[in-house]
């Protein structure tokens, strides 16, 4: 079709294709070499510095493979690698604690995140069409103010003598101020607080999609509402379910600000636990060690998120 | 459809927003609280404001880190748009995979890891830590919010427009130019405010690039939180705030604008 109507002389047709596969070449080439210099390289930096041992100087690490010293070298020192920034991962138990708690405190900030997540997208795109769009923007906006902002407007709320322990306090509903702030509930509040937002917005495209005669077919059958919700609705929302889980529970597990600013000195969470060990021990080689780690936890929830958006994408192609 | 909603769906509406904007409402309140103290309200004023024009180090943050944002969502918005197109268009060339794979990754990954990894490299390749790699490392992460906001309007709309374009005997770099980007230009920019914000909110991808004398807002507001709640932050906060909510009204209705402008054509 498209050649019959292509009227321009062929010298221009051919001037034309010259030009299409090197400009197809540098749209792809150009943001794939940045992304390969900037976000891929730096990964294969920090498992070599993670290897290497740590060192009273700047930068605070000792090189482990330099290329120029030849292949030779190179063998001798693969053969003689120090594992020892690991294996000193597995003997302070400060590190898994960090690991396993950093899993747990995700995973129930990503189960509380449903459970509130869920009812609000339901209502959404149950609401009226042209309230949809204003309450889509409702939701999206305190995504776009800033995050710590929003972590720290919880310190106000939560601390001993902060807005919530005095209206308990006035109504007579607590005869003590309740300990929150520097605890794990503060951490999870917060984290359940900051990324809901990346829970609502799957679970809403996905709801608002669903075809509602199927849930009255349902009930025309018979079913009671909550029969019909179980049966059809559920099971249909599962890909926003997982979408939204892993949007969560992902940046979660990884999380620093929420811990540092709202938990306690016992809130062990492996972000913070990186953080420290960079900032105030400036071990760089156990600091990578514990990304590599890190990394390692995560890479497989990360493959499954990207496969299923993948799938998504062509879904909606 | 039923237009009213159920008991249960309006007590879900309701509590749901209230708990994502009390939090953001009381602070706002409190920065115009006279009293020093967070929880006694001592009558309305706006002396942390005044305060805060005052405060040269966080005039001067705020200065270098909207220098910041505006660069690197400026590059991001670029380097995005190709990305999508790449990923869209091009069916399935060479290393889409790992392509794709770069693009999504960088949406979940947890910050400490993007900020420890870019800062050694930028040790490796002897970069000094400054503005500059700051910058760098902000349109890594944000290209790839762009990439996603332009990939879903790239996958939305007809492409007949290009076809009948390139019909008409337009070269392809023209067709870009003339029908594919005014199409997608409102998705381009909803990426750059997008990339724009998350560099002004950033602080553990900043901490970790940055170094002396490139202290973001984000840096001085953290260090001023580990101290405590006071009200100047309070005030700077709604700043921010307000600032970010006027740019997004204003940007979504130049947007609707745009796009009735173009239902009228």
């Amino acid at each position: 079709m498209k050649d019959l109507g292509d009227t321009s002389p062929p010298l221009l047709r051919v001037e034309r294709q010259r030009w299409v596969i090197p400009a197809r070449l540098a749209v792809t080439a150009i943001p794939y070499l940045w992304l390969l210099v900037f976000f891929l390289a730096p990964f294969f930096i920090v498992f070599k510095i993670s290897l290497s041992e740590v060192a009273i100087a700047i930068p605070p690490y000792r090189p482990v493979f330099d290329l120029s010293e030849g292949l030779d070298v190179l063998w001798e020192k693969a053969r003689a690698l120090s594992f020892g920034n690991y294996v000193w991962l597995t003997e302070d138990d400060l590190y898994w604690k960090s690991y396993l708690s950093s899993l747990r405190i995700a995973a129930i900030s990503t189960l509380i995140a449903l459970l509130i997540g869920y009812p609000l997208a339901y209502a959404m795109a149950r609401a009226p069409a042209a309230m949809r769009p204003i309450l889509l923007a409702l939701v999206i906006l305190p995504f776009w103010t800033s995050f710590l902002i929003r972590v720290y407007a919880w310190i106000g709320i939560l601390k001993r003598e902060g807005l919530l322990n005095a209206t308990l306090l006035n109504f007579g509903v607590i005869s003590e101020p309740l300990t929150i702030l520097n605890t794990d509930i503060a951490v999870i509040i917060g984290i359940v607080y900051s990324y809901l937002p990346f829970m609502v917005l799957p679970l809403y495209a996905n709801l608002e999609r669903m075809d509602h005669r199927l849930i009255e077919a349902a009930r025309d059958l018979g079913c009671t509402r909550v029969k019909a919700f179980w049966l059809v609705t559920a099971p249909l929302s599962l890909p926003g379910i997982v979408a939204g889980s892993f949007l969560v529970f992902i940046p979660a597990v990884g999380e620093f600000v929420i811990p540092d600013l709202l938990g306690g000195s016992e809130t062990l969470m492996i972000g913070r636990t990186l953080w420290s060990e960079f900032f105030a021990n400036r071990d760089w080689p156990v600091a990578s060690a514990v990304a590599i780690v890190l990394l390692a936890v995560l890479i497989l929830p990360i493959v499954f998120f990207q496969r299923h958006q993948q799938r998504a994408d062509e879904a909606g192609r | 459809m039923n237009a009213r909603l159920s008991t249960f769906n309006m007590v879900s509406l309701v509590a749901g927003f209230a708990f994502l904007y009390l939090p953001i409402v009381i602070l706002i309140i409190y920065s115009f609280n006279e009293s020093r103290l967070v929880t006694v309200w001592g009558g309305f004023s706006t002396r942390w404001y005044v305060a805060l024009f005052q405060n040269q180090q966080l005039l001067d943050a705020a200065w270098v880190t909207v220098r910041i944002a505006f660069l690197s969502a400026t590059v991001a918005a670029v380097l995005g748009t190709l990305a999508a197109i790449a990923l869209v268009r091009f069916g399935r060339f060479h290393g889409r995979t790992l392509f794709s794979g770069m693009v999504y990754a960088p949406l979940v990954m947890p910050e400490v890891i993007t900020g420890l990894s870019l800062l050694l490299l930028f040790v490796a390749i002897g970069l000094d830590r400054g503005f500059w790699t700051v910058t760098l490392a902000h349109i890594t992460f944000s290209m790839c919010f762009v990439a996603v906001v332009v990939q879903s309007r790239l996958l939305s709309f007809d492409r007949s427009l290009e076809e009948a374009a390139a019909d008409l005997g337009c070269p392809p770099v023209k067709v870009f130019l003339v029908v594919t980007l005014p199409i997608i230009l409102p998705a381009v920019v909803a990426g750059w405010l997008l990339a724009f914000t998350l560099s002004l909110d950033d602080l553990v991808i900043a901490s970790f690039t940055s170094g002396p004398g490139a202290t973001t807002l984000p840096m001085r507001i953290y260090s001023a939180v580990r101290l405590g709640v006071t009200p100047e932050i309070n005030a700077v906060c709604t700043i921010l705030i307000v600032f970010v909510t006027v740019g997004v009204i204003a940007a979504s209705l130049a947007g609707k604008w745009h796009a009735a402008k173009a239902g009228r054509v």
